[in-house]
């Protein structure tokens, strides 16, 4: 695990090879009545691998909009996002699911774990959707909590674990399927400094020694400090 | 992939204070559905239960039921003289006429009073009933004026104990034992010597009779019958007839089919609106699991087995529910003789099965809405919801 300082420099996203996202031109109009809100517009931006990026930039500044675009779960109303050679705008909604499964792993503000299934269980539903056996996904589930320091909180449920517990728990559930993009949306905004602190720390080692890139929205200019890039954004453009 | 059972069941069973309701209603409407189609089950068993599959019984032509038969004591003779009538070890033939007379009995309880089958059978008609046991008293004897009754006739009627007597028109009857017919339709009866019955009812003549041959040689027996012109006589199995004797159970299934469907409807709300308030309070779960690369058909899936498991349960509450009244002893009237008919409540494995079944089929139907409107859910704002 890296110490716990913001100012140890995350290793350099490596420019050689292509960037894992490439957005170009990429807008998302919402229609409100009879207004159109321009959320994204026309933005370009490249992403490279080990790349710890993170997003800020007021409300409504269109950051969470960006992300599940890039993430898979929205589409935007015009222009391309490729992440990882695949254009994922022309998906289909089930292929997308997959394509979700396979390359993207999320962690959300609020954890989103099932609250009846136990830090083991909530892990392993990824893999649930892979052709790995039940030995082979208990290994993945196992290496992935190890990671996160919960492997000793297999058969918890989330609500016997402190939030910051249940975010490790909620990271390792991005982890498991090994996806190369890994998207997190506020995690820290529902935690103490300290776990805070910790959750930040896993997923700038994520970059660092697992070489994932990770895209994280944020309000926070101390969460932002552990990213490797900073991007803003206001009114639905990058600031420059 | 499907979401994990272990999910759907863990669903169901931590919301149990909102599921609990539901799943009673669900298990109300189950356990009316099993004891009206036992009552079903118990009629139709007590006709498929009757009759000897040796044995060949004659009505009039054109009769479908013994009580609208006539045989006269002159066909009964030639009858009598059949060769391929197996004979008892006196070397007499198994042949009886019988002769059916409905009569009016109090019913215990000052409930009213309801048609008795009274069945007029020849000395030998006990011999062509196996399944007939006395349970208590001895046989009739014929000039006497004396009846066996139905252990369980004799249970939902008044004076019918072994040493009682009751009065039918001008007639005192005589009670001298009790007899079991073994589930069978004979339980709905009092029998008597034949010729007592003709002559003290007044009947000229018989209402049926019945036969045993070896059942290799109902064709030929049939083929005797039926080329005589002077017997103007039907000839089919017994048991063949008194299977066919369950028209009084189409209107039990009925009413036991319309009351099920008109409280299952109240049950698919009940269930419906158990499953919307569990799609409402987890829409960040539906979100969440979509996110992960669940498909809609999944959450669809999902959520169709929650409302299968929860109407399951209230299944087996239902089948547990109903259980008691399993051969508890009941009556209705027998729509073809018009009589009293006693018969048991037959909870058999199979109702028990289709209670089931209807439970399930309850829970879906009930769960559909909800679930299709789960797996529509727009992720993002799923992903929102608090």
């Amino acid at each position: 695990m890296r110490p716990n300082d913001p100012s140890v420099p995350v290793n350099s996203a490596d420019s050689s090879e292509p960037p894992v996202v490439r957005i170009k031109e990429l807008s998302k109009i919402y229609q409100q009545g009879e207004i159109n809100v321009t959320a994204l517009n026309r933005i370009s931006l490249d992403i490279a691998r080990r790349e710890f990026l993170t997003l800020m930039g007021p409300s409504g500044s269109g950051k969470s909009t960006l992300l599940h675009i890039i993430a898979g779960v929205d589409r935007p109303t015009t222009g391309h996002c490729v992440v990882q050679g695949v254009e994922v705008t022309g998906l289909s909604e089930s292929q997308l699911a997959d394509w979700r499964n396979q390359n993207v792993g999320f962690v959300f503000q609020t954890f989103n774990l099932l609250p009846v299934l136990t830090a083991f269980e909530n892990v392993e539903l990824p893999l649930l959707l892979t052709r790995l056996t039940s030995k082979q996904r208990k290994k993945q589930v196992l290496t992935a909590l190890e990671l996160v320091g919960l492997a000793d909180r297999t058969s918890h449920l989330p609500r016997q674990l402190s939030g910051g517990q249940e975010q490790r728990v909620a990271i390792a559930r991005a982890l498991v399927t090994d996806p190369q993009l890994i998207v997190a949306d506020e995690p820290t905004g529902n935690l103490d400094s300290n776990s805070a602190h910790e959750v930040l720390d896993i997923l700038r080692s994520l970059c660092s020694d697992a070489g994932k890139t990770v895209i994280m929205v944020t309000h926070d200019p101390k969460a932002a400090a552990f990213g490797s890039r900073n991007v803003h954004l206001e009114k639905g453009e990058l600031a420059p | 992939m499907a979401l994990p059972l272990r999910y759907n069941v863990r669903s169901v069973l931590i919301r149990w204070r909102s599921t609990l309701s539901t799943i009673f209603g669900i298990g109300l409407v189950v356990a009316v559905y099993i004891m009206m189609q036992s009552l079903a089950v118990g009629l139709e068993q007590s006709s498929a239960n009757t009759g000897d599959p040796r044995n060949l019984l004659l009505v009039r032509k054109g009769s479908t039921a013994e009580t609208s038969s006539q045989v006269t004591r002159e066909q009964f003779k030639l009858l009598q003289y059949l060769p391929d009538i197996e004979k008892d070890e006196k070397g007499d033939p198994l042949i009886s006429a019988d002769t059916l007379i409905l009569i009016s009995l109090p019913r215990k309880g000052g409930q009213g009073e309801a048609n008795i089958l009274v069945r007029g059978v020849s000395k030998l008609g006990m011999q062509l009933r196996p399944q007939v046991g006395l349970t208590q008293g001895r046989m009739f004897e014929g000039g006497r004026r004396e009846v066996v009754v139905s252990q369980k006739l004799a249970e939902r009627f008044e004076n019918l104990g072994v040493g009682e007597s009751f009065k039918t028109g001008p007639h005192q009857l005589q009670v001298v034992g009790w007899f079991d017919g073994n589930k069978s339709a004979f339980d709905s009866e009092i029998w008597m010597d034949s010729d007592d019955a003709r002559s003290l009812f007044d009947r000229e003549h018989y209402s049926s009779v019945l036969l045993r041959a070896d059942p290799t040689l109902w064709g030929s027996v049939t083929n005797r019958v039926e080329s005589d012109k002077r017997l103007s006589l039907s000839v089919l199995p017994e048991t063949k007839y008194y299977s066919s004797q369950t028209a009084t159970a189409t209107p039990i299934r009925f009413l036991g089919n319309f009351l099920a469907t008109a409280m299952s409807i109240g049950a698919i709300f009940a269930a419906m609106n158990t499953m919307y308030a569990s799609v409402g309070s987890r829409t960040r779960e539906v979100g969440t699991l979509r996110v992960l690369g669940f498909r809609r058909r999944a959450i669809l899936i999902g959520f169709l087995l929650e409302g299968a498991i929860l109407a399951f349960l209230g299944g087996i509450i239902g089948c547990l529910l109903s259980l008691p009244i399993n051969h508890f002893s009941t009556g209705t009237l027998n729509f073809q003789t018009f009589s009293e008919v006693v018969f048991d409540f037959n909870i058999t494995p199979h109702l028990i099965f289709k209670g089931l079944v209807f439970a399930v089929t309850v829970g879906l139907i009930g769960s559909l809405m909800p679930a299709i409107r789960a797996s529509r859910l727009p992720v993002i704002a799923s992903l929102k919801s608090l």
